[in-house]
C-alpha cells in the first residue's frame, strides 16, 4: 500500500488548512450525518476507531510497520482507565484517560523492544502473538482486576469543570461533542508529528531503512517512537470506548479488534491519517446496512470480507488514494504527463560553492584523516580483503581501482562500518571506529554514496536531502515531535545548497520514482553530501552514466572536493585519472600498488592485473 | 486438572503436548515452506486448518468413512490453496509484503465467514474411526487411543513431507527456491508452477492437520485463529522458512502449552510468549533459522 505524500516539506500555502477542515467537518457532523442515516452511537464509534487509527496510520502508513496486535494497547488503555474510574481511584475521566494512555505507551515500549527486533512479516507475526497473550492475561490471570469475560461495567461519563463551569457529558450527540474534541486534538497532534523532523525520518525509514541508518539516524529508536505513538493513540481510544459504552468489553483485546483496525485503515487509505476514520465509517455503515436493511444477518461480515479483498486487489491505496488519483486524472492530466522525462537533462554545473565540511575541534591540519591497519574480511573460505594498510590525508582526493572482485566494495563497507572487519583496525580523525555502527560513523562525518542507488523513492528530491541534512543537524536521535522543520537553523540553506550543487533545484519537488537515472545518480551523491561529511566515499559514482553525464559528474565531483577529503572507486579509468591525485590499486583483496595517476597508467604490474597475466 | 501436580498427570500432559506439538509441527511446516518458497506469509493458513476439518466432516456425514473424510479434507484444502494461488496470490508476488498480509487476512475472513454462513456457529464433530476408539494401556497409564494415532498419523505425514522436500526433484527446487528464488528462476525452471504446487502442499498440510485433529476437538468456524497464532510462535521459535525448525518449534510449543495448562491454563500463553521472547533475544533468527533472512 502506498502512502500519498500529502504533506511536503515545501511551504504550505494555508498552514492550518487540514486542521480547519477537520474542525469544520466535525462541527457539521451532527447536522449532516443523521440525514445519511447514521445513528449517533455509530458516529461515536467511528470517531473512536478514527482516533485509534491515527496512531496506527503513523505506524503503518508513515513508518511502514504493519502490526496486527494493536488491540493490546487499545485494551490496556481502556482497562486501566476503566479500572481507575470504577474503583474510584480517580474521579476525573480525562485524568483516567490520560493515565490509561500513559499505561498503554509503557506497554508499547516493552512490547516494542521485543517485536522490533525483527522487521516485515516477522514483526507482524510477533505482534499477533503478543496481542493474543494480552487477551489471555485479561481473561484469566488478571481477571480479578479486569473482570475476565465480563469486562468492567459502570464506567462513568465525563464531568469536566473548566473556568467554574461544569460540563456533564451525556450520551448520543452530547457524547459526540466530547469525542469530537478528543478526535480533533488527536488530529492536531498527529499532523504535528507527521510534519515534524521525526515524521520525515519515519517516512524515510518506511522507504529505505538501511539508507536512513547509513545517513546517521538511529532507526531502531525512531521505530520504537512510532510504535509507542501508535500505542498512545490506541490507549486513549480504548479508554474512550469504555466511556462511550459505560462498559469496558474484553473483546477490546481480541484479534478481531486489531484486524478490523487494519482493514478499516486499508479501506480508507493508508498513509493519509484520515483513512481509518473513513474506513470505519464505511465499515460500520455497511455493517448496519447489510444487517438491518438487507437482512443478511451474520453474512454481513462475509460481504465485507469480499469487499475488502477486492479493494486490496484493485484499489491499492484505499478510497482516499482512489479519490486522489481520480482527481489528478481529471484535473491534472497535463502535470502527470510532464513528470516523466524521457532522458535526463545533462546537468549544468553550477558555480555554487560546496558546503563546507563540518568543523571539528582539534582539526588535524594536513594530518591523517583515515587510517586502516591490517584490515581483513573473510566470508567463509573467501578472503574478500586481506591485510590492507591504507592511509588518507586530510584534503586528499584518492582513487581506488581494481578489477572486478578485487574487494573494493567490501573495503568501502568496512570503512563505513557497514560490515565489521574480521581483523584489523580503522582510525578516523584520530578515533578508533572499528566495530562502531554505520550510524555513529556517519554522525562523526564519514559517509558513502552507493554503487546502486539507495534513495527514498516515494519522497521528493527535497525531502530526500532534508532527511540527510537532518541527520547532521539533529544528531542520531531526537524527540522533537512537535517541531516545525522550518525552525531548524540551517536546514533549508543546507538542502537548497545541496540541490544547487547536484543541479536538481528544478526537480526539487519531484518524487524520486519519477526521476531519470542520471538524476537519481546525482541525488545519490547529494544524499551523502547533505550530511556535510568531512570524508566522503563514492562507490562508482559514474556507474551507468552516459559520456556527457560522466563529464558533468566529474566536474561536480571536482567542485565538491574543495576543502573535503574524498575517496572514489570507479571503473572509468580516464575519468578517475583526471579526477584524483593518488591511486590505490586493489587486486584479489590486497593492495597491489599505489601511486600518481601517471605512475599507475604506466605500471606494468597494474596492466597485468587488468589484462590477465601470461603466466599460469 | 489444574493444581493437581502428580507424575501421572505430568506424563499424561506431556502426551497431550506431544499430540498438540505434532499437529503444530505439521501446520507450521505448511506455513513455513510457503513462506520460504514464495515469500508470502499466508494469514489464511488457520482458515485452511479449519476448512480441512469441515470438508472432512461433510465427507464423513456423506460416507461414514474416516479414511474418506481425511482424504477429502486434505484434497479439498489443497484445491482451495491452488485456486487461491492461481487467482489471487500470484498477482501479489511483486507487491509489498504488507499487501500480501492484507489480502491473505481478507481471505481468511472470507473463508471463516463462508463456513459460518454454510454451517452456522454451532460446533460440529467427527467421531474417531472404529479402530481408534477407546483407551490404550501404555503399561504405566491409560491414554486415549485416537490421540496416540494422531501422533502416528502426523509423524507419517511429516515423513512424507520430508521425503518430498529432501528426496525429490521438486523438493530440491523448493529448497533451492528458499535460498534464492531469482536464481532458480533464471536457471530455466518454471518457478511459478512450483509456487502453485508448494502453495497447494502447504495448504494441504494445514487441511490434513485440521481433519486429523477433528475427532479430538469440536469444529467451530473460528478454531483456525487460535491455531494460527500458535503457529506463528512456532515459526518464530523455529526460524521462518526452516522445515526442521517448524518441527522442533512445534514440539517445544506443544509441551509448553500442555505443561503450563496443567499448573494454570491462564498462563499457557504467557509461557509460550516468554519462550518466544527468549528465542528472539538470544537467537533472533530462530532456533534453526538462517541469519539474515527476513
Amino acid at each position: 500500500m502506498s502512502a500519498s505524500p500529502k504533506s511536503s516539506t515545501g511551504p504550505r500555502r494555508y498552514p492550518f488548512l487540514v486542521e480547519g477542515l477537520t474542525a469544520l467537518g466535525l462541527f457539521a457532523g451532527p447536522f449532516v450525518l443523521p440525514l445519511l442515516g447514521f445513528a449517533p452511537n455509530t458516529v461515536n464509534q467511528i470517531l473512536i476507531w478514527g482516533l485509534f487509527g491515527l496512531g496506527f496510520d503513523i505506524l503503518f502508513g508513515f513508518t511502514g510497520m504493519l502490526s496486527f496486535g494493536q488491540s493490546a494497547f487499545y485494551g490496556s488503555g481502556g482497562f486501566i482507565a476503566a479500572y481507575l474510574l470504577t474503583q474510584d481511584m480517580v474521579t476525573s475521566v480525562p485524568l483516567a484517560l490520560l493515565i490509561g494512555t500513559v499505561g498503554a505507551m509503557i506497554m508499547g515500549v516493552l512490547v516494542g523492544l521485543i517485536a522490533l527486533r525483527r522487521t516485515g512479516i516477522y514483526f507482524a507475526m510477533i505482534t499477533v502473538a503478543i496481542a493474543e497473550m494480552f487477551y489471555f492475561l485479561e481473561n484469566s490471570p488478571l481477571s480479578a482486576w479486569t473482570g475476565g469475560e465480563n469486562g468492567i461495567p459502570g464506567v462513568p461519563t465525563p464531568r469536566i469543570e473548566l473556568f467554574g463551569m461544569t460540563w456533564k457529558v451525556g450520551t448520543g450527540w452530547a457524547m459526540y461533542d466530547f469525542l469530537a474534541i478528543c478526535y480533533f486534538v488527536g488530529v492536531v497532534v498527529a499532523l504535528r508529528i507527521v510534519r515534524s523532523p521525526v515524521g520525515k525520518i519515519l517516512s524515510a525509514i518506511r522507504d529505505n531503512p538501511l539508507r536512513a541508518q547509513a545517513l546517521g539516524h538511529s532507526v531502531a529508536a525512531y521505530k520504537l517512537t512510532a510504535f509507542v505513538i501508535a500505542a498512545g493513540f490506541a490507549g486513549i481510544a480504548g479508554g474512550l470506548l469504555g466511556v462511550l459504552q459505560g462498559f469496558m468489553p474484553p473483546d477490546a483485546f481480541s484479534f478481531d479488534t486489531s484486524g478490523q483496525l487494519v482493514m478499516q485503515t486499508a479501506i480508507g487509505g493508508v498513509g493519509t491519517l484520515f483513512g481509518p476514520l473513513l474506513g470505519a465509517a464505511v465499515w460500520l455503515y455497511l455493517r448496519d446496512f447489510l444487517q438491518s436493511t438487507l437482512n443478511l444477518g451474520s453474512a454481513w461480515k462475509l460481504v465485507l470480507g469480499l469487499v475488502f479483498v477486492l479493494l486490496v486487489c484493485f484499489l491499492r491505496r484505499g478510497l482516499i488514494g482512489g479519490l486522489v488519483d481520480l482527481y489528478k486524472l481529471v484535473f491534472h492530466r497535463a502535470e502527470v504527463e510532464a513528470e516523466a522525462p524521457e532522458e535526463a537533462p545533462v546537468p549544468i554545473v553550477t558555480e555554487a560553492e560546496p558546503m563546507p565540511p563540518r568543523h571539528r575541534e582539534g582539526d588535524l591540519e594536513a594530518g591523517v584523516i583515515l587510517q586502516a591497519k591490517g584490515l581483513s574480511k573473510r566470508y567463509g573460505g573467501l578472503m574478500a580483503n586481506s591485510d590492507i594498510d591504507f592511509t588518507v590525508k586530510v584534503g586528499e582526493l584518492r582513487g581506488i581501482i581494481g578489477p572486478n572482485g578485487a574487494g573494493k566494495s567490501t573495503f568501502f563497507k568496512m570503512l563505513t562500518c557497514e560490515v565489521p572487519p574480521s581483523s584489523g583496525t580503522i582510525t578516523f580523525e584520530g578515533r578508533d571506529i572499528t566495530g562502531r555502527s554505520v550510524t555513529d560513523v556517519c554522525q562523526l562525518g564519514l559517509t558513502k554514496s552507493y554503487q546502486v542507488n539507495q534513495l527514498f523513492t516515494r519522497l521528493t528530491v527535497r525531502e530526500n536531502l532534508t532527511i540527510a541534512a537532518l541527520a547532521e543537524l539533529r544528531g542520531k536521535f531526537r524527540l522533537d515531535l512537535f517541531r516545525n522543520p522550518k525552525n531548524i537553523k540551517g536546514l533549508s540553506e543546507q538542502v537548497e545548497h545541496t540541490l544547487g550543487l547536484v543541479s536538481l533545484t528544478a526537480r526539487a519537488d519531484t518524487t524520486v520514482s519519477a526521476l531519470a537515472y542520471g538524476e537519481k545518480r546525482r541525488l545519490e551523491i547529494g544524499l551523502a553530501l547533505a550530511t556535510s561529511p568531512s570524508l566522503l566515499l563514492l562507490d562508482e559514482p559514474l556507474a551507468g552514466m552516459s559520456p556527457s553525464e560522466r563529464v558533468a559528474t566529474v566536474k561536480l565531483l571536482k567542485s565538491i572536493a574543495k576543502g573535503r577529503t574524498m575517496i572514489v572507486i570507479d571503473h572509468d579509468m580516464d575519468s578517475l585519472f583526471e579526477l584524483v591525485e593518488w591511486i590505490t590499486v586493489l587486486q584479489e583483496g590486497k593492495v597491489l600498488t599505489e601511486g600518481t595517476p601517471d605512475q599507475i597508467k604506466n605500471d606494468p604490474v597494474v596492466k597485468e592485473a587488468y589484462l590477465g597475466g601470461l603466466h599460469e | 486438572m489444574p493444581g493437581l501436580f502428580t507424575w501421572a498427570n505430568l506424563v499424561s500432559q506431556m502426551f497431550n503436548g506431544l499430540v498438540l506439538g505434532a499437529l503444530l509441527a505439521l501446520i507450521s511446516s505448511g506455513l513455513t515452506i510457503i513462506y520460504g518458497t514464495l515469500g508470502v506469509l499466508n494469514l489464511a493458513h488457520g482458515a485452511m486448518f479449519m476448512m480441512g476439518g469441515y470438508a472432512g466432516y461433510l465427507a464423513f456425514t456423506a460416507t461414514g468413512s474416516y479414511v474418506v473424510a481425511v482424504i477429502a479434507g486434505a484434497l479439498f484444502v489443497m484445491i482451495v490453496g491452488v485456486i487461491m494461488e492461481r487467482v489471487i496470490i500470484r498477482h501479489f508476488y511483486s507487491r509489498p509484503n504488507e499487501d500480501q498480509l492484507l489480502v491473505t487476512f481478507g481471505l481468511s475472513i472470507v473463508f471463516v465467514e463462508l463456513v459460518r454462513f454454510s454451517f452456522g456457529s454451532l460446533s460440529r464433530s467427527v467421531p474417531p474411526p472404529p479402530w481408534g476408539v477407546g483407551v490404550t494401556q501404555l503399561g504405566f497409564m491409560l491414554y486415549p487411543t485416537y490421540r496416540l494415532l494422531v501422533v502416528g498419523i502426523v509423524a507419517v505425514a511429516l515423513l512424507v513431507l520430508y521425503v518430498v522436500l529432501y528426496r525429490t526433484r521438486l523438493g530440491m527446487i523448493v529448497r533451492a527456491g528458499i535460498e534464492d528464488a531469482v536464481m532458480v528462476d533464471s536457471l530455466g525452471i518454471n518457478v511459478y508452477r512450483v509456487f502453485m504446487i508448494v502453495f497447494g502442499i502447504g495448504a494441504m498440510a494445514a487441511g490434513f492437520a485440521g481433519i486429523v485433529n477433528a475427532p479430538v476437538v469440536s469444529l467451530t468456524p473460528e478454531m483456525g485463529e487460535m491455531i494460527m497464532v500458535q503457529t506463528f510462535v512456532v515459526v518464530v521459535i523455529g526460524g521462518v522458512g526452516s522445515f526442521p525448525g517448524a518441527i522442533l518449534g512445534g514440539l517445544i510449543a506443544g509441551q509448553i502449552l500442555s505443561i503450563t495448562s496443567m499448573i494454570n491454563p491462564g498462563y499457557a500463553y504467557v509461557m509460550l510468549f516468554a519462550a518466544m521472547t527468549l528465542v528472539l533475544v538470544l537467537r533472533p533468527s530462530g532456533l534453526m533459522g538462517v541469519r539474515g533472512r527476513d
